[in-house]
């Protein structure tokens, strides 16, 4: 295949034209490197993690494929959540947070030295907790903090090491004021070291439910105050300038910032409505959730409205629709989340399916489009390298078409499997009426898989490389 | 400097940083630290034993808990599980070592059944063998993965070695299956799970609820195919058919085809143990489900082995049931045997 041109459009008729990513920005070679390397392994866990999850997948409709210890589903399960939580997201949210930040503050990274350090302590932590997970080693089996705490300390190390960095940046800005997106990025790193201390120490956590207490403010922390806020923070940036208008108002992300630290934090325990911890704190974690209607309405309706009107503009870029996906996404799931915490729904859900619908369509549709839409975004005008347009109108539509074949008939499924244990059903009842709905799931997730092999093939191409020289002395 | 969130940035990153310390502090820390404190094993618990802990650990290493809780919510669906779980009920479930957390064993999935009182529905080691190393070796439609590993196959198994018999396919061509140390722990642990009674005046509330839920269950209409695939089928299979020298068939056993019913209602009230049935030993044992069911129950669920799979026998009445339960000399004599 040709390298496609970074200046000239090339001839394409089986889509529509794309608008080529008009404008190089220069960036320094070294924070090229930097944040295509944190690319570059994000995009690498993706393939994997999602490799293990589409494994796990079949294995509900052939529960034979193999019987190997380390490929048993209930090892391979935290493997698939720990990578695409702390490889594929973290790094791929991290590696733009490392443009946006130094952009916004009108000066370099802090320290690339640290930021290297961040990369590498970030994976070491991935590979070895993957290796330990298959081996059967788990943190007593906590979701999302499976990894035992000697192997997540790296993780956090690098994290402390990007917040430092982060801070230090924002410091040392070269503008009066702090740019909205750093609030919530920074924000983001603080509050997750925060969080990993509380859910690692022990002392307050040893016996019987305490432990249950502090799971259900982790796992839900865990989504709502690091991917969340994170990218919300690198919309705020990416959206205003792909679209090349301001955001619609800069006060509605105050408000929402404010309300998502306090309302998000108190709802954790909806994780366990009916359980056996403290009834009050259950009770508190519902209010809040009809609280989230406050920060979720005002982001996303900032967003929408600043997309307003610019429709076409959207269509003609190969990143926008990344990104308006991603904010669709964050108004359904928002809503979602909240209904399945009132006790009514959440007797139907809770248990179910209907969860993995939802979060598949938080951290897929929501959290990863809009991973996607800021590289795409980025990348090209960093690197001068286009991917294939081709290439990249297939991710879009197989991921897009792959996670609502995945999550719609688990959520139907889900509440079927809900009303049938309500209606007394013998419980295989609830086992053989997942089967079709556990087809499309591994229909969907084939869909998805091929989409993430196609954009780590565009990743490749857009890596950087001679291009860039190349692009300097025809600019010189 | 300008108490300004947006130029001023300690200020800013300050009340972030530590306002969600405070936050985390009064909706995390505190009420753990609380409930720690407050952590009590029921009185009539029993302190889990070396092996039953071996045990739980095989379970949490595995993953089983993606797809089982052992967590029964005060809400009527979950009354087929047991009563209502009480932070009582996890007290004694603790941190394994330094590196390791207490295992989460509350779960968050119910892909497959709720294991709170398994050692009660399922006491027979038997069958959690056969289980785990073939699911569908006892329940066709089962999608539990199998766990080979925790066995192993051996020409000439040693006396003391728990050897496994499977049914014809599932077995290995030759050699003789035996259960490791993983597994035998593994099965002691599940035969652990039984919920204990409650301590009267703690759980005032819990059983408030409790009576609702059973004033709830009581409207629910009582199925004997139901209970049936619920409480039996696991070993006599949903066809009827039993498996091969573990568990016996129903479909045209003597007992469940008799004219006379005593004999039926009574090994459904009280178990069967070691006797030969038409000539062949069974190796699995069968538990006693008469503290488990009503009458009512009990009656639907003969009548319906009575009347499936070919069988035409005479049906009987909840009536009858309570006829031999209040009977003290046939209880007497099963008591004896
Ligand atoms: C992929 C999900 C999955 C995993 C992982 C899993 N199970 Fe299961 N389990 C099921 C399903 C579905 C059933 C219901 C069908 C059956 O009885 O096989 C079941 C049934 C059971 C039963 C019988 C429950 C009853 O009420 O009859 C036991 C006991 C059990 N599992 C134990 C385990 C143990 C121990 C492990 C880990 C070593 C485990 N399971 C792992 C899905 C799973
Ligand atoms: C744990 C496995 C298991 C379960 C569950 C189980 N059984 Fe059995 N059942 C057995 C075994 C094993 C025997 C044979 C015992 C023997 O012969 O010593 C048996 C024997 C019987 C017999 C007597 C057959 C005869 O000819 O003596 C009847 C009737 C019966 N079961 C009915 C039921 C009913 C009804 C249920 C559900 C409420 C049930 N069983 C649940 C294992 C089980
Ligand atoms: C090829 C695409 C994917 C497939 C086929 C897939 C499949 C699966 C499967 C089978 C499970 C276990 C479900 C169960 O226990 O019943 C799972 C869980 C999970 N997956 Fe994926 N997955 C994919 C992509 C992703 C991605 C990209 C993310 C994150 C961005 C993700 C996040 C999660 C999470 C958080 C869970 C745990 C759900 C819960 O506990 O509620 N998955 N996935």
């Amino acid at each position: 295949m040709n390298k496609p041109s970074a200046v000239l459009s090339v001839e394409r008729p089986l889509t529509v034209e794309k608008a080529k990513a008009e404008e190089r920005i220069d960036t320094s070679p070294e924070s090229v490197r930097l944040i295509f390397s944190f690319i570059a392994c994000s995009a690498f866990w993706l393939v994997f993690g999602t490799l293990v999850g589409e494994y796990l997948g079949l294995k509900f409709v052939w529960p034979e494929l193999d019987t190997i210890s380390w490929l048993s589903f209930g090892r391979l399960r935290p493997v698939h959540t720990n990578v695409v939580f702390w490889g594929f997201l973290s790094q791929g949210m991290l590696a733009l947070a490392l443009y946006v930040v130094p952009r916004t503050s009108q000066r370099e990274l802090f320290s690339y030295r640290l930021g290297w350090s961040s990369l590498g302590l970030m994976n070491l932590s991935v590979v070895l907790g993957v290796i330990a997970l298959m081996a059967g080693i788990n943190n007593g089996a906590q979701e999302y903090r499976e990894f035992i705490w000697p192997i997540f300390a790296l993780f956090a190390l690098g994290l402390i090491l990007v917040a430092y960095n982060l801070y230090k940046t924002i410091a040392d800005r070269n503008v009066k004021e702090i740019y909205i997106s750093n609030w919530y990025i920074l924000a983001a790193c603080l509050w997750t070291i925060i969080l990993v201390l509380v859910a690692y120490l022990p002392g307050y956590q040893q016996d019987g439910i305490s432990q249950t207490v502090i799971q259900g403010y982790y796992m839900h922390q865990g989504v709502g105050q690091w991917f969340t806020p994170m990218v919300l923070g690198l919309t705020y940036y990416f959206l205003p300038k792909l679209l090349n208008r301001p955001i619609y108002s800069y006060s509605l992300g105050v408000l929402a910032f404010w309300t998502q630290m306090v309302f998000y934090t108190m709802i954790g325990s909806h994780h366990f409505v009916f359980s056996p911890i403290p009834w009050w704190i259950q009770t508190v974690a519902i209010v809040f959730s009809v609280g989230m209607i406050v920060p979720v309405t005002a982001g996303t309706g900032n967003f929408l409205l600043t997309m307003r009107g610019k429709w076409r503009s959207i269509a003609r870029s190969y990143s926008l629709p990344f990104i308006l996906v991603g904010v669709i996404f964050y108004a359904i799931v928002s809503y979602q989340g909240t209904l399945e915490a009132f006790r009514s729904l959440n007797k139907v859900w809770h248990f179910t399916n209907f969860t993995i619908a939802h979060s598949h369509m938080s951290l897929y549709g929501f959290v990863a489009f809009l991973i996607w839409g800021g590289v795409y975004g980025l990348i090209p005008r960093m690197t001068g390298n286009e991917p294939p347009q081709f290439a990249v109108g297939a991710h879009f539509w197989l991921a897009l078409i792959g996670v609502l074949v995945y999550s719609i008939p688990l959520m139907v499924g889900g509440t079927l499997q809900g009303l049938s244990w309500i209606a007394g059903e013998s419980f295989i009842e609830s086992v053989t009426l997942m089967q079709p709905y556990w087809v499309w799931r591994a229909v969907g997730g084939t869909m998805m898989f091929i989409s993430h092999l196609i954009f780590a093939y565009n990743v490749w191409k857009m890596r950087p490389g001679n291009r860039i020289e190349t692009a300097e002395s025809t600019n010189s | 400097m300008k108490l300004n969130f947006h130029k001023n940035h300690k200020l800013l990153f300050g009340v972030v940083f530590w306002g969600f310390v405070f936050l985390s502090l009064i909706i995390a820390v505190f009420p753990a630290l609380w409930v720690q404190q407050e952590n009590e094993p029921l009185p009539a618990s029993e302190p889990i034993t070396e092996l039953e802990r071996k045990g739980m650990k095989v379970f949490i290493n595995e993953g089983c808990v993606y797809c089982h809780t052992q967590q029964v919510r005060p809400i009527a669906m979950d009354e087929n599980w047991g009563r209502p779980s009480a932070p009582g009920d996890y007290a004694r479930i603790n941190r394994p070592s330094v590196w390791r957390q207490t295992p989460a064993v509350l779960g968050s999935a119910r892909t497959g059944p709720d294991l709170t009182s398994i050692g009660k529905r399922q006491p027979s080691a038997v069958w959690h063998y056969m289980h785990l190393y073939n699911p569908r070796s006892v329940v066709k439609e089962s999608i539990m993965p199998s766990y080979p590993w925790l066995f192993k196959i051996v020409e000439n198994p040693s006396k003391d070695a728990t050897v496994v018999s499977m049914p014809g396919e599932y077995g290995p061509s030759n050699g003789k299956i035996i259960a490791t140390e993983k597994a035998e722990a593994l099965v002691a642990y599940l035969q652990s799970l039984k919920q204990v009674s409650m301590d009267a005046e703690a759980s005032a509330a819990q059983k408030a609820k409790a009576d609702s839920i059973a004033a709830q269950a009581a409207k629910k209409k009582i199925d004997g195919a139901t209970i049936y695939a619920n409480n039996c089928a696991s070993c006599h299979q949903s066809d009827g058919q039993g498996v091969e020298g573990v568990f016996p068939p129903m479909a045209g056993d003597p007992v469940v085809t008799a004219e006379d019913p005593t004999d039926h209602i009574r090994i459904v009230l009280y178990g069967l143990q070691g006797v030969p049935i038409e000539g062949t030993e069974y190796q699995g044992i069968m538990q006693p489900f008469g503290e488990m069911m009503s009458d009512e129950e009990v009656a639907a669920v003969i009548n319906h082995e009575r009347t499936s799979w070919g069988n035409d026998a005479p049906t009987v009445t909840a009536e009858d049931v309570a006829k031999v339960r209040n009977n003290d000399e046939l209880n007497k004599i099963q008591a004896e045997e």
